[in-house]
Protein backbone atom coordinates (compact mmCIF):
# COMPACT_ATOMS: atom_id res chain seq x y z
CA UNK A 1 0.00 0.00 0.00
CA UNK A 2 2.75 2.40 0.98
CA UNK A 3 4.69 1.58 -2.18
CA UNK A 4 1.59 2.18 -4.26
CA UNK A 5 1.12 5.55 -2.62
CA UNK A 6 4.73 6.56 -3.26
CA UNK A 7 4.40 5.38 -6.84
CA UNK A 8 1.24 7.45 -7.38
CA UNK A 9 2.97 10.47 -5.87
CA UNK A 10 5.96 10.22 -8.15
CA UNK A 11 3.68 9.67 -11.12
CA UNK A 12 1.97 12.94 -10.26
CA UNK A 13 5.36 14.64 -9.99
CA UNK A 14 6.30 13.24 -13.38
CA UNK A 15 3.08 14.49 -14.97
CA UNK A 16 3.65 17.99 -13.53
CA UNK A 17 7.20 18.14 -14.85
CA UNK A 18 6.39 16.76 -18.31
CA UNK A 19 3.38 19.03 -18.81
CA UNK A 20 5.41 22.07 -17.71
CA UNK A 21 8.46 21.41 -19.82
CA UNK A 22 7.16 19.58 -22.88
CA UNK A 23 5.77 22.51 -24.93
CA UNK A 24 9.07 24.36 -24.72
CA UNK A 25 11.01 21.18 -25.49
CA UNK A 26 8.80 20.66 -28.51
CA UNK A 27 9.39 24.24 -29.67
CA UNK A 28 13.15 23.65 -29.51
CA UNK A 29 12.72 20.39 -31.42
CA UNK A 30 10.69 22.11 -34.12
CA UNK A 31 13.12 25.00 -34.41
CA UNK A 32 15.84 22.59 -35.63
CA UNK A 33 13.67 21.10 -38.36
CA UNK A 34 13.32 22.33 -41.90
CA UNK A 35 11.48 21.40 -45.07
CA UNK A 36 9.19 18.42 -44.97
CA UNK A 37 10.61 17.20 -41.66
CA UNK A 38 8.59 19.99 -40.04
CA UNK A 39 5.39 18.23 -40.91
CA UNK A 40 6.25 14.92 -39.35
CA UNK A 41 5.46 14.57 -35.70
CA UNK A 42 8.54 13.47 -33.76
CA UNK A 43 8.91 13.03 -30.04
CA UNK A 44 12.70 12.95 -30.05
CA UNK A 45 15.25 15.12 -31.84
CA UNK A 46 15.79 13.91 -35.40
CA UNK A 47 17.59 16.74 -37.13
CA UNK A 48 19.87 19.57 -36.17
CA UNK A 49 19.67 22.32 -38.72
CA UNK A 50 20.32 25.91 -37.75
CA UNK A 51 18.66 27.19 -40.92
CA UNK A 52 15.64 28.55 -39.09
CA UNK A 53 17.89 30.55 -36.80
CA UNK A 54 19.69 32.09 -39.77
CA UNK A 55 16.38 32.82 -41.49
CA UNK A 56 15.03 34.65 -38.44
CA UNK A 57 17.75 37.24 -38.72
CA UNK A 58 17.55 37.51 -42.50
CA UNK A 59 13.83 38.07 -42.42
CA UNK A 60 12.53 41.46 -41.34
CA UNK A 61 14.27 43.30 -38.55
CA UNK A 62 14.50 40.69 -35.85
CA UNK A 63 17.82 41.87 -34.39
CA UNK A 64 16.41 45.37 -34.27
CA UNK A 65 13.30 44.06 -32.54
CA UNK A 66 15.42 42.40 -29.87
CA UNK A 67 17.38 45.60 -29.29
CA UNK A 68 14.11 47.54 -29.06
CA UNK A 69 12.80 45.13 -26.44
CA UNK A 70 16.01 45.35 -24.43
CA UNK A 71 16.05 49.15 -24.59
CA UNK A 72 12.38 49.57 -23.71
CA UNK A 73 12.43 47.07 -20.86
CA UNK A 74 15.68 48.40 -19.37
CA UNK A 75 14.60 52.04 -19.51
CA UNK A 76 11.17 51.27 -18.07
CA UNK A 77 12.63 49.31 -15.18
CA UNK A 78 15.33 51.90 -14.44
CA UNK A 79 12.79 54.72 -14.33
CA UNK A 80 10.36 52.74 -12.21
CA UNK A 81 13.04 51.73 -9.69
CA UNK A 82 14.33 55.29 -9.46
CA UNK A 83 10.91 56.60 -8.47
CA UNK A 84 9.98 53.55 -6.43
CA UNK A 85 12.94 53.62 -4.03
CA UNK A 86 12.10 56.98 -2.51
CA UNK A 87 8.33 56.47 -2.74
CA UNK A 88 8.45 53.11 -1.01
CA UNK A 89 10.65 54.54 1.76
CA UNK A 90 7.98 57.15 2.42
CA UNK A 91 5.20 54.55 2.27
CA UNK A 92 6.93 51.98 4.44
CA UNK A 93 8.78 53.99 7.07
CA UNK A 94 6.91 57.24 7.59
CA UNK A 95 3.48 57.41 9.20
CA UNK A 96 1.25 59.98 7.59
CA UNK A 97 -2.42 60.45 6.99
CA UNK A 98 -3.79 58.84 3.85
CA UNK A 99 -1.02 56.27 3.62
CA UNK A 100 -3.39 53.31 3.52
CA UNK A 101 -5.51 54.98 0.85
CA UNK A 102 -2.44 55.74 -1.25
CA UNK A 103 -1.27 52.14 -1.00
CA UNK A 104 -4.68 50.87 -2.07
CA UNK A 105 -4.69 53.26 -5.02
CA UNK A 106 -1.27 52.01 -6.11
CA UNK A 107 -2.46 48.43 -5.89
CA UNK A 108 -5.60 49.33 -7.83
CA UNK A 109 -3.54 50.89 -10.63
CA UNK A 110 -1.40 47.77 -10.90
CA UNK A 111 -4.55 45.74 -11.51
CA UNK A 112 -5.98 48.11 -14.08
CA UNK A 113 -7.27 46.59 -17.27
CA UNK A 114 -4.82 48.14 -19.72
CA UNK A 115 -7.51 48.52 -22.32
CA UNK A 116 -9.24 51.08 -20.05
CA UNK A 117 -6.48 53.62 -20.64
CA UNK A 118 -5.72 52.67 -24.23
CA UNK A 119 -7.61 55.46 -26.00
CA UNK A 120 -6.45 58.11 -23.52
CA UNK A 121 -2.84 57.00 -23.84
CA UNK A 122 -3.15 56.83 -27.60
CA UNK A 123 -4.26 60.46 -27.70
CA UNK A 124 -1.47 61.51 -25.33
CA UNK A 125 1.20 59.66 -27.29
CA UNK A 126 0.01 61.20 -30.55
CA UNK A 127 -0.09 64.61 -28.90
CA UNK A 128 3.46 64.46 -27.53
CA UNK A 129 4.61 63.12 -30.87
CA UNK A 130 6.17 59.89 -29.66
CA UNK A 131 3.87 57.54 -31.58
CA UNK A 132 5.85 54.69 -33.17
CA UNK A 133 8.95 55.33 -31.03
CA UNK A 134 10.31 53.33 -28.06
CA UNK A 135 9.38 56.27 -25.80
CA UNK A 136 5.70 55.57 -26.33
CA UNK A 137 6.25 52.13 -24.81
CA UNK A 138 8.50 53.37 -21.99
CA UNK A 139 5.83 55.89 -21.04
CA UNK A 140 2.94 53.45 -21.19
CA UNK A 141 4.71 50.55 -19.47
CA UNK A 142 5.17 52.74 -16.40
CA UNK A 143 1.50 52.10 -15.67
CA UNK A 144 2.26 48.55 -14.58
CA UNK A 145 5.99 48.58 -13.68
CA UNK A 146 5.78 51.53 -11.27
CA UNK A 147 2.92 50.33 -9.04
CA UNK A 148 4.43 46.86 -9.00
CA UNK A 149 7.91 47.98 -7.95
CA UNK A 150 6.55 50.42 -5.36
CA UNK A 151 4.35 47.71 -3.89
CA UNK A 152 7.04 45.05 -3.62
CA UNK A 153 9.71 47.42 -2.30
CA UNK A 154 7.26 48.79 0.27
CA UNK A 155 6.52 45.32 1.64
CA UNK A 156 10.25 44.66 1.72
CA UNK A 157 11.14 47.88 3.56
CA UNK A 158 8.29 47.52 6.03
CA UNK A 159 9.80 44.26 7.25
CA UNK A 160 13.19 45.79 8.09
CA UNK A 161 13.69 46.42 11.82
CA UNK A 162 13.27 49.95 13.17
CA UNK A 163 16.71 49.88 14.82
CA UNK A 164 18.64 50.25 11.59
CA UNK A 165 17.05 53.63 11.05
CA UNK A 166 17.11 54.84 14.66
CA UNK A 167 20.86 55.17 14.90
CA UNK A 168 20.93 57.29 11.76
CA UNK A 169 18.12 59.52 13.02
CA UNK A 170 19.92 60.02 16.31
CA UNK A 171 23.01 61.08 14.40
CA UNK A 172 20.92 63.70 12.65
CA UNK A 173 20.82 62.14 9.19
CA UNK A 174 18.30 63.57 6.76
CA UNK A 175 15.70 61.25 5.21
CA UNK A 176 17.61 61.38 1.92
CA UNK A 177 20.81 60.29 3.67
CA UNK A 178 18.88 57.53 5.42
CA UNK A 179 17.70 56.17 2.07
CA UNK A 180 21.04 56.34 0.31
CA UNK A 181 23.32 55.36 3.20
CA UNK A 182 21.18 53.00 5.27
CA UNK A 183 18.53 51.43 3.07
CA UNK A 184 20.09 51.22 -0.39
CA UNK A 185 22.95 48.94 0.70
CA UNK A 186 20.40 46.60 2.29
CA UNK A 187 18.06 46.74 -0.64
CA UNK A 188 20.20 45.42 -3.46
CA UNK A 189 18.73 41.92 -3.41
CA UNK A 190 15.19 43.28 -3.38
CA UNK A 191 16.01 45.75 -6.14
CA UNK A 192 17.44 43.01 -8.35
CA UNK A 193 14.40 40.76 -7.88
CA UNK A 194 11.84 43.51 -8.36
CA UNK A 195 13.72 44.85 -11.32
CA UNK A 196 13.89 41.44 -12.91
CA UNK A 197 10.17 40.82 -12.46
CA UNK A 198 9.33 44.23 -13.87
CA UNK A 199 11.75 43.56 -16.74
CA UNK A 200 9.97 40.31 -17.59
CA UNK A 201 6.65 42.14 -17.51
CA UNK A 202 7.90 44.81 -19.89
CA UNK A 203 9.64 42.25 -22.11
CA UNK A 204 6.41 40.27 -22.53
CA UNK A 205 3.96 43.15 -22.92
CA UNK A 206 1.83 42.99 -26.06
CA UNK A 207 -1.24 45.24 -26.15
CA UNK A 208 0.55 48.59 -25.89
CA UNK A 209 3.39 47.45 -28.13
CA UNK A 210 0.91 46.37 -30.79
CA UNK A 211 -1.06 49.60 -30.62
CA UNK A 212 1.64 52.23 -30.20
CA UNK A 213 4.12 51.05 -32.82
CA UNK A 214 3.43 50.62 -36.49
CA UNK A 215 6.62 49.79 -38.34
CA UNK A 216 9.01 46.85 -38.39
CA UNK A 217 11.96 48.86 -37.05
CA UNK A 218 10.18 50.04 -33.91
CA UNK A 219 8.36 46.85 -32.94
CA UNK A 220 9.30 44.81 -29.90
CA UNK A 221 9.87 41.07 -29.97
CA UNK A 222 6.38 39.82 -28.96
CA UNK A 223 4.72 41.88 -31.70
CA UNK A 224 7.35 40.86 -34.24
CA UNK A 225 6.80 37.19 -33.45
CA UNK A 226 3.04 37.52 -33.66
CA UNK A 227 3.41 39.04 -37.11
CA UNK A 228 5.94 36.59 -38.58
CA UNK A 229 4.35 35.26 -41.71
CA UNK A 230 5.30 33.17 -44.68
CA UNK A 231 5.56 33.88 -48.37
CA UNK A 232 1.83 33.45 -48.76
CA UNK A 233 -1.03 33.98 -46.41
CA UNK A 234 -1.65 30.26 -46.05
CA UNK A 235 1.87 29.23 -45.28
CA UNK A 236 2.88 29.77 -41.69
CA UNK A 237 6.67 29.48 -41.22
CA UNK A 238 6.48 27.36 -38.08
CA UNK A 239 10.19 26.54 -38.02
CA UNK A 240 11.16 30.21 -38.07
CA UNK A 241 8.52 31.18 -35.53
CA UNK A 242 9.77 28.48 -33.17
CA UNK A 243 13.40 29.57 -33.65
CA UNK A 244 12.45 33.17 -32.83
CA UNK A 245 10.45 31.99 -29.84
CA UNK A 246 13.33 29.95 -28.49
CA UNK A 247 15.74 32.87 -28.98
CA UNK A 248 13.68 35.31 -26.93
CA UNK A 249 12.67 32.80 -24.28
CA UNK A 250 15.99 31.16 -23.44
CA UNK A 251 17.56 34.26 -21.83
CA UNK A 252 14.43 34.82 -19.72
CA UNK A 253 14.31 31.20 -18.61
CA UNK A 254 18.00 31.25 -17.68
CA UNK A 255 17.51 34.41 -15.63
CA UNK A 256 14.46 32.97 -13.93
CA UNK A 257 16.23 29.74 -13.06
CA UNK A 258 19.26 31.59 -11.67
CA UNK A 259 17.13 33.86 -9.51
CA UNK A 260 14.34 31.39 -8.84
CA UNK A 261 14.37 31.58 -5.05
CA UNK A 262 14.29 35.36 -5.06
CA UNK A 263 11.64 35.45 -7.77
CA UNK A 264 9.34 33.18 -5.83
CA UNK A 265 9.81 35.43 -2.79
CA UNK A 266 9.18 38.56 -4.85
CA UNK A 267 6.09 37.13 -6.52
CA UNK A 268 4.55 36.17 -3.23
CA UNK A 269 5.35 39.53 -1.68
CA UNK A 270 3.95 41.41 -4.62
CA UNK A 271 1.15 39.01 -5.36
CA UNK A 272 1.03 40.72 -8.73
CA UNK A 273 1.83 39.09 -11.99
CA UNK A 274 4.66 41.09 -13.55
CA UNK B 1 26.72 61.55 24.49
CA UNK B 2 24.98 62.91 21.46
CA UNK B 3 22.97 66.00 22.45
CA UNK B 4 20.04 65.11 20.20
CA UNK B 5 19.58 61.98 22.24
CA UNK B 6 17.93 63.99 25.00
CA UNK B 7 15.44 65.51 22.61
CA UNK B 8 12.39 67.07 24.22
CA UNK B 9 8.93 66.07 23.05
CA UNK B 10 8.69 69.22 20.92
CA UNK B 11 11.94 68.21 19.23
CA UNK B 12 10.41 64.83 18.47
CA UNK B 13 7.32 66.42 16.97
CA UNK B 14 9.57 68.67 14.89
CA UNK B 15 11.49 65.59 13.69
CA UNK B 16 8.27 63.82 12.78
CA UNK B 17 7.05 66.86 10.86
CA UNK B 18 10.36 66.98 9.00
CA UNK B 19 10.05 63.31 8.12
CA UNK B 20 6.55 63.81 6.81
CA UNK B 21 7.66 66.74 4.66
CA UNK B 22 10.46 64.61 3.22
CA UNK B 23 8.03 61.75 2.63
CA UNK B 24 5.71 64.02 0.65
CA UNK B 25 8.65 65.17 -1.44
CA UNK B 26 9.67 61.55 -2.07
CA UNK B 27 6.17 60.65 -3.18
CA UNK B 28 5.76 63.47 -5.68
CA UNK B 29 7.60 61.87 -8.66
CA UNK B 30 5.67 58.62 -8.32
CA UNK B 31 2.31 60.33 -7.90
CA UNK B 32 3.03 62.65 -10.82
CA UNK B 33 3.99 59.69 -13.00
CA UNK B 34 0.86 57.75 -12.07
CA UNK B 35 -1.36 60.74 -12.75
CA UNK B 36 0.30 61.13 -16.14
CA UNK B 37 0.11 57.50 -17.29
CA UNK B 38 -2.92 56.21 -15.39
CA UNK B 39 -5.34 58.79 -14.02
CA UNK B 40 -5.31 61.23 -16.92
CA UNK B 41 -5.55 58.60 -19.71
CA UNK B 42 -8.34 56.86 -17.81
CA UNK B 43 -10.19 60.14 -17.51
CA UNK B 44 -9.68 60.85 -21.23
CA UNK B 45 -10.84 57.36 -22.20
CA UNK B 46 -14.02 57.83 -20.22
CA UNK B 47 -14.45 61.26 -21.76
CA UNK B 48 -14.00 59.85 -25.29
CA UNK B 49 -16.75 57.36 -24.63
CA UNK B 50 -19.20 60.27 -24.45
CA UNK B 51 -18.07 61.80 -27.75
CA UNK B 52 -18.07 60.86 -31.43
CA UNK B 53 -14.27 60.97 -31.74
CA UNK B 54 -12.78 58.81 -34.47
CA UNK B 55 -9.22 57.69 -35.04
CA UNK B 56 -8.85 59.92 -38.06
CA UNK B 57 -10.29 62.91 -36.20
CA UNK B 58 -8.83 62.61 -32.70
CA UNK B 59 -9.34 66.20 -31.63
CA UNK B 60 -12.58 67.05 -33.34
CA UNK B 61 -14.92 64.87 -31.31
CA UNK B 62 -18.23 66.34 -30.21
CA UNK B 63 -20.01 65.54 -26.97
CA UNK B 64 -22.87 63.16 -27.67
CA UNK B 65 -23.82 62.03 -24.18
CA UNK B 66 -24.69 58.40 -23.73
CA UNK B 67 -25.21 57.64 -27.42
CA UNK B 68 -22.28 55.21 -27.57
CA UNK B 69 -23.81 53.28 -24.73
CA UNK B 70 -27.47 53.47 -25.61
CA UNK B 71 -29.67 55.68 -27.72
CA UNK B 72 -33.03 55.25 -29.28
CA UNK B 73 -35.17 56.93 -31.80
CA UNK B 74 -38.79 56.38 -32.67
CA UNK B 75 -39.59 56.07 -36.35
CA UNK B 76 -42.72 57.65 -37.82
CA UNK B 77 -44.15 54.15 -38.05
CA UNK B 78 -44.03 53.96 -34.26
CA UNK B 79 -41.18 51.47 -34.17
CA UNK B 80 -38.35 52.27 -31.76
CA UNK B 81 -34.79 51.62 -32.84
CA UNK B 82 -32.11 51.09 -30.21
CA UNK B 83 -28.43 51.68 -30.83
CA UNK B 84 -25.26 51.54 -28.79
CA UNK B 85 -23.04 49.03 -27.02
CA UNK B 86 -25.66 47.98 -24.54
CA UNK B 87 -27.85 46.57 -27.29
CA UNK B 88 -24.96 45.27 -29.40
CA UNK B 89 -25.10 41.46 -29.54
CA UNK B 90 -21.35 41.35 -30.35
CA UNK B 91 -20.66 43.15 -27.07
CA UNK B 92 -22.81 40.82 -24.98
CA UNK B 93 -21.21 37.87 -26.70
CA UNK B 94 -17.82 39.26 -25.63
CA UNK B 95 -19.04 39.81 -22.07
CA UNK B 96 -20.28 36.25 -21.88
CA UNK B 97 -17.03 34.90 -23.35
CA UNK B 98 -14.94 36.90 -20.88
CA UNK B 99 -16.93 35.90 -17.84
CA UNK B 100 -17.05 32.26 -18.88
CA UNK B 101 -13.34 32.22 -19.59
CA UNK B 102 -12.41 33.98 -16.34
CA UNK B 103 -14.61 31.78 -14.20
CA UNK B 104 -13.57 28.45 -15.69
CA UNK B 105 -9.88 29.25 -15.99
CA UNK B 106 -9.48 30.67 -12.49
CA UNK B 107 -11.43 27.82 -10.88
CA UNK B 108 -9.35 25.17 -12.59
CA UNK B 109 -6.13 27.07 -11.94
CA UNK B 110 -6.95 27.34 -8.24
CA UNK B 111 -7.62 23.60 -7.97
CA UNK B 112 -4.62 22.54 -10.04
CA UNK B 113 -2.43 25.17 -8.40
CA UNK B 114 -3.38 23.83 -4.99
CA UNK B 115 -2.53 20.28 -6.06
CA UNK B 116 0.87 21.36 -7.39
CA UNK B 117 1.47 23.38 -4.22
CA UNK B 118 0.65 20.37 -2.03
CA UNK B 119 3.11 18.28 -4.04
CA UNK B 120 5.80 20.94 -3.67
CA UNK B 121 5.10 21.23 0.03
CA UNK B 122 5.88 17.56 0.56
CA UNK B 123 9.50 16.60 1.10
CA UNK B 124 10.92 14.45 -1.65
CA UNK B 125 14.03 14.10 -3.73
CA UNK B 126 14.14 16.45 -6.68
CA UNK B 127 11.70 18.97 -5.26
CA UNK B 128 13.92 21.84 -6.37
CA UNK B 129 13.87 20.46 -9.88
CA UNK B 130 10.07 20.35 -9.97
CA UNK B 131 9.85 23.90 -8.73
CA UNK B 132 12.27 25.01 -11.43
CA UNK B 133 10.23 23.12 -14.04
CA UNK B 134 6.95 24.79 -13.16
CA UNK B 135 8.58 28.22 -13.41
CA UNK B 136 9.16 27.63 -17.12
CA UNK B 137 5.55 28.09 -18.31
CA UNK B 138 5.32 31.21 -16.16
CA UNK B 139 8.52 32.69 -17.62
CA UNK B 140 7.64 32.13 -21.28
CA UNK B 141 6.14 35.25 -22.88
CA UNK B 142 2.41 34.88 -23.51
CA UNK B 143 2.82 35.49 -27.22
CA UNK B 144 5.43 32.74 -27.43
CA UNK B 145 3.25 30.28 -25.52
CA UNK B 146 0.35 31.14 -27.80
CA UNK B 147 2.50 30.39 -30.86
CA UNK B 148 3.97 27.24 -29.35
CA UNK B 149 0.55 25.88 -28.54
CA UNK B 150 -1.03 26.88 -31.82
CA UNK B 151 1.69 24.77 -33.45
CA UNK B 152 1.06 21.89 -31.08
CA UNK B 153 -2.69 22.21 -31.58
CA UNK B 154 -2.33 22.54 -35.37
CA UNK B 155 -5.04 20.47 -37.05
CA UNK B 156 -2.85 18.81 -39.70
CA UNK B 157 0.61 18.54 -38.20
CA UNK B 158 0.05 19.16 -34.51
CA UNK B 159 1.41 16.82 -31.89
CA UNK B 160 -1.73 16.99 -29.74
CA UNK B 161 -3.88 15.46 -32.44
CA UNK B 162 -1.16 12.90 -33.11
CA UNK B 163 -1.03 11.80 -29.48
CA UNK B 164 -4.79 11.65 -29.13
CA UNK B 165 -5.11 9.67 -32.39
CA UNK B 166 -2.44 7.20 -31.30
CA UNK B 167 -4.15 6.73 -27.96
CA UNK B 168 -7.43 6.20 -29.76
CA UNK B 169 -9.16 9.03 -27.88
CA UNK B 170 -10.21 10.79 -31.07
CA UNK B 171 -10.93 9.24 -34.44
CA UNK B 172 -10.32 12.25 -36.64
CA UNK B 173 -8.14 15.32 -36.39
CA UNK B 174 -9.59 18.31 -34.58
CA UNK B 175 -9.06 21.90 -35.69
CA UNK B 176 -8.62 23.05 -32.09
CA UNK B 177 -8.13 26.75 -32.62
CA UNK B 178 -10.33 27.22 -35.67
CA UNK B 179 -13.43 25.24 -34.82
CA UNK B 180 -16.18 27.03 -32.90
CA UNK B 181 -16.65 24.11 -30.56
CA UNK B 182 -13.05 23.88 -29.41
CA UNK B 183 -11.61 27.40 -29.73
CA UNK B 184 -12.50 28.36 -26.16
CA UNK B 185 -11.22 25.01 -24.97
CA UNK B 186 -7.88 25.68 -26.66
CA UNK B 187 -7.61 29.11 -25.03
CA UNK B 188 -8.40 27.57 -21.64
CA UNK B 189 -5.75 24.87 -22.05
CA UNK B 190 -3.02 27.39 -22.83
CA UNK B 191 -4.05 29.83 -20.13
CA UNK B 192 -4.25 27.15 -17.47
CA UNK B 193 -0.90 25.75 -18.56
CA UNK B 194 0.70 29.16 -18.33
CA UNK B 195 -0.75 30.50 -15.10
CA UNK B 196 -1.20 27.48 -12.84
CA UNK B 197 2.47 27.86 -11.74
CA UNK B 198 1.74 31.37 -10.46
CA UNK B 199 -1.24 30.07 -8.51
CA UNK B 200 0.82 27.16 -7.20
CA UNK B 201 3.59 29.43 -5.93
CA UNK B 202 1.14 31.67 -4.09
CA UNK B 203 -0.62 28.64 -2.59
CA UNK B 204 2.73 27.18 -1.61
CA UNK B 205 3.65 30.39 0.22
CA UNK B 206 0.39 30.04 2.14
CA UNK B 207 1.00 26.36 2.86
CA UNK B 208 4.45 27.04 4.24
CA UNK B 209 2.98 29.32 6.88
CA UNK B 210 0.95 26.43 8.33
CA UNK B 211 2.89 25.24 11.40
CA UNK B 212 4.25 21.72 11.02
CA UNK B 213 3.07 20.55 14.47
CA UNK B 214 -0.54 20.92 13.33
CA UNK B 215 0.03 18.03 10.92
CA UNK B 216 1.88 15.99 13.50
CA UNK B 217 -0.87 16.42 16.05
CA UNK B 218 -3.57 15.34 13.62
CA UNK B 219 -1.44 12.39 12.53
CA UNK B 220 -1.18 11.22 16.13
CA UNK B 221 -4.94 11.62 16.52
CA UNK B 222 -5.35 9.45 13.43
CA UNK B 223 -7.34 11.93 11.36
CA UNK B 224 -7.61 11.12 7.65
CA UNK B 225 -5.31 13.34 5.52
CA UNK B 226 -8.19 14.47 3.30
CA UNK B 227 -10.12 15.58 6.35
CA UNK B 228 -7.02 17.36 7.63
CA UNK B 229 -6.77 19.22 4.32
CA UNK B 230 -10.35 20.47 4.35
CA UNK B 231 -10.64 21.12 8.07
CA UNK B 232 -7.20 22.51 8.87
CA UNK B 233 -5.02 23.30 5.88
CA UNK B 234 -7.60 24.95 3.64
CA UNK B 235 -8.96 27.37 6.30
CA UNK B 236 -5.40 28.38 7.16
CA UNK B 237 -4.42 28.91 3.52
CA UNK B 238 -7.67 30.64 2.63
CA UNK B 239 -6.45 34.24 3.02
CA UNK B 240 -3.50 33.61 0.68
CA UNK B 241 -5.75 31.73 -1.74
CA UNK B 242 -8.34 34.51 -1.79
CA UNK B 243 -5.69 37.07 -2.72
CA UNK B 244 -4.28 34.75 -5.40
CA UNK B 245 -7.75 34.20 -6.84
CA UNK B 246 -8.58 37.87 -7.08
CA UNK B 247 -5.30 38.70 -8.81
CA UNK B 248 -5.83 35.91 -11.31
CA UNK B 249 -9.47 36.88 -11.80
CA UNK B 250 -8.55 40.48 -12.65
CA UNK B 251 -5.93 39.19 -15.03
CA UNK B 252 -8.37 36.82 -16.68
CA UNK B 253 -11.06 39.47 -17.09
CA UNK B 254 -8.73 41.68 -19.11
CA UNK B 255 -7.20 38.88 -21.22
CA UNK B 256 -6.04 40.07 -24.60
CA UNK B 257 -2.75 38.78 -26.00
CA UNK B 258 -3.31 35.03 -25.79
CA UNK B 259 -6.62 35.19 -27.63
CA UNK B 260 -5.38 37.75 -30.14
CA UNK B 261 -2.67 35.34 -31.27
CA UNK B 262 -4.19 31.91 -30.64
CA UNK B 263 -7.72 32.30 -31.99
CA UNK B 264 -7.77 35.62 -33.85
CA UNK B 265 -10.88 35.09 -35.89
CA UNK B 266 -13.12 33.10 -33.66
CA UNK B 267 -16.18 34.92 -32.36
CA UNK B 268 -16.54 32.33 -29.62
CA UNK B 269 -13.40 33.56 -27.92
CA UNK B 270 -13.65 37.33 -28.48
CA UNK B 271 -13.38 38.98 -25.08
CA UNK B 272 -14.20 42.48 -23.91
CA UNK B 273 -10.60 43.68 -24.33
CA UNK B 274 -10.37 42.20 -27.83
CA UNK B 275 -13.60 43.67 -29.11
CA UNK B 276 -12.91 47.04 -27.53
CA UNK B 277 -9.50 47.39 -29.17
CA UNK B 278 -10.90 46.12 -32.45
CA UNK B 279 -13.46 48.91 -32.51
CA UNK B 280 -11.01 51.53 -31.28
CA UNK B 281 -8.10 50.90 -33.61
CA UNK B 282 -9.14 48.62 -36.44
CA UNK B 283 -12.72 49.69 -37.19
CA UNK B 284 -12.16 53.41 -36.64
CA UNK B 285 -14.88 53.55 -34.00
CA UNK B 286 -12.58 55.11 -31.42
CA UNK B 287 -15.30 56.47 -29.16
CA UNK B 288 -17.41 53.33 -29.39
CA UNK B 289 -14.41 51.21 -28.39
CA UNK B 290 -13.73 53.62 -25.54
CA UNK B 291 -17.28 53.13 -24.30
CA UNK B 292 -16.67 49.39 -24.25
CA UNK B 293 -13.36 49.75 -22.43
CA UNK B 294 -15.06 52.03 -19.91
CA UNK B 295 -17.72 49.38 -19.34
CA UNK B 296 -15.00 46.77 -18.79
CA UNK B 297 -13.29 49.09 -16.32
CA UNK B 298 -16.55 49.66 -14.43
CA UNK B 299 -17.24 45.95 -14.42
CA UNK B 300 -13.82 45.15 -12.97
CA UNK B 301 -14.02 47.95 -10.41
CA UNK B 302 -17.42 46.71 -9.19
CA UNK B 303 -16.08 43.18 -9.05
CA UNK B 304 -13.11 44.23 -6.90
CA UNK B 305 -15.26 46.24 -4.49
CA UNK B 306 -17.70 43.35 -4.15
CA UNK B 307 -14.93 40.83 -3.63
CA UNK B 308 -13.13 42.86 -0.98
CA UNK B 309 -16.43 43.64 0.74
CA UNK B 310 -17.74 40.08 0.71
CA UNK B 311 -14.47 38.28 1.30
CA UNK B 312 -12.98 40.83 3.71
CA UNK B 313 -9.68 40.38 1.91
CA UNK B 314 -6.84 42.32 3.46
CA UNK B 315 -4.98 43.52 0.38
CA UNK B 316 -2.97 46.26 2.03
CA UNK B 317 -1.36 43.83 4.45
CA UNK B 318 -1.54 46.41 7.24
CA UNK B 319 -2.90 43.92 9.74
CA UNK B 320 -0.04 41.48 9.29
Amino acid sequence: MKILKTLAFYLLVLVIVVVSVFPFYYAILTSFKTGTALFEVDYWPTSFSFNNYFSVFQQGEFLRNILNSVFVATMTVALALLMAVTASYALARVRFRGRGLLLMTILAVSMFPQIAVLSGLFEMIRFIGIYNTPWALILSYTIFTLPFTVWVLTTFMRDLPIEIEEAAIVDGATPWQIITKVFLPLMWPALVTTGLLAFIGAWNEFLFALTFTSSNETRTVPVAISLLSGATQYETPWGIIMAASVLVTVPIIILVLIFQRKIVAGLTAGGVKG
Amino acid sequence: MNPSHVASSSGKAELQAQRIRAAMLFLIPMIAALVLVAAYPLFRSIYFSFTDTSLSNLYGGQWIGFDNYLSWRTLPSGKTIFRGTLVDPAWWNAVWNTVRFAFVSVTLEAILGMIVALVLNAEFKGRGLVRAAILIPWAIPTIVSAKMWSWMLNDQFGIVNDVLMNLGIISQKIAWTASVDTAMFAVLIVDIWKTTPFMALLCLAGLQMVPKDVYEASKIDGIHPIKVFFKITLPLVKPALMVAIIFRMLDALRIFDLIYVLTPNSSTTKTMSIISRENMIEFDKFAYGSAQSTLLFTFIALFVILYIWLGKVDLSGDNK
